[in-house]
């Protein structure tokens, strides 16, 4: 008996694959159609969200918590407030017009059949026959412990050169987005 | 019942992708074409989180990390970057009191 056949809970996975993945680019694809900069950010949220429970499902468990917190919790609570800080008119639709479409549909549709013929011309098989191995069989995969020791020791340069690009992207957003004195152009009632 | 392989996450990346690519060619909101930004990032992240899982190891070894920490370190930078489009679309509303792309045709400030 094979490990994928003593548990059972792998049975349930394409069910809930098929669902997460659905709400995920179903969720993509309503950015693209929704033209209010509100419902956008919502259904950002929804995509974000269904991205995490992806890697939930492929068990990176402490990416999927660090995705949830980080991006849909910071990342989009930013875009948020850059939306409500921008916001001249309520009621106004940016809506690009019939030929930017096209051109905006075409060039991604070429590049998602692009995209499908290499994935299908490459052989992306390796041995394992492209299954998922039980994650209990990875010892200590995701969990907090082994992806500390990872950072502290084989990325350790990348680790520290992250953090000091987070200190210099603070100090310059913070200053690039100071008050200046008004906003130009707009009449002050 | 099929089992999940690596194609089917790579086809959900494939979609994000497309939809991130034609959010930012399409949208003149320049936050919706940050958003395009993110879900490309997004997925970028996705695509390289299963090939790590799928990736084949030997069972006697410790699992294979390499992906996921390369997930990590892209919504690192992904939420750095967002601070400053931000920081540079607030700019932009300053000076022209409108987020239209449309409308930023001087370089000078």
């Amino acid at each position: 008996m094979t490990l994928a056949e003593a548990h059972p809970v792998t049975r349930v996975a394409p069910v809930l694959f098929l669902a997460l993945a659905a709400l995920t680019v179903a969720s993509a694809w309503a950015i693209v159609a929704s033209p209010n900069i509100v419902r956008m950010a919502t259904y950002l949220l929804l995509t974000l969200t269904g991205v995490a429970g992806m890697y939930f499902m492929l068990g990176a468990e402490l990416l999927a918590a660090v995705q949830l917190i980080v991006y849909a919790g910071g990342t989009l609570i930013l875009i948020v407030f850059g939306v409500m800080l921008t916001a001249s008119n309520p009621g106004l639709v940016l809506k690009p017009c019939g030929w930017e479409w096209a051109a905006g549909l075409t060039v991604a549709g070429a590049m998602a059949v692009l995209l499908v013929l290499a994935l299908i011309h490459t052989p992306l098989i390796w041995g394992y026959e492209g299954t998922v191995p039980v994650v209990s069989s990875m010892e200590g995969y995701g969990q907090v412990a082994s992806v500390g020791r990872a950072l502290l020791s084989d990325y350790l340069v990348a680790f520290e050169v992250s953090g000091v690009l987070l200190l210099v992207v603070m100090i310059g957003a913070a200053y690039m987005a100071r008050k200046r004195g008004g906003i130009k152009g707009v009449a002050q009632s | 019942m099929i089992t999940v392989t690596l194609h089917h996450f790579v086809l959900v990346s494939f979609g994000l992708v497309a939809a991130g690519v034609a959010c930012m060619v399409t949208k003149r909101n320049a936050i919706g074409i940050l958003m395009g930004v993110e879900l490309v990032l997004n997925a970028a992240a996705l695509n390289f989180v299963a090939f790590n899982r799928f990736h084949p190891w030997d069972p006697t070894g410790p699992a294979p990390l390499d992906g996921f920490i390369f997930a990590m370190f892209i919504i690192v930078l992904a939420a750095a970057e967002a601070a400053i489009a931000l920081a540079i679309i607030l700019n932009l509303y300053n000076n022209l009191a409108s987020v239209d792309v449309d409308k930023a045709r001087e370089m000078k400030g």
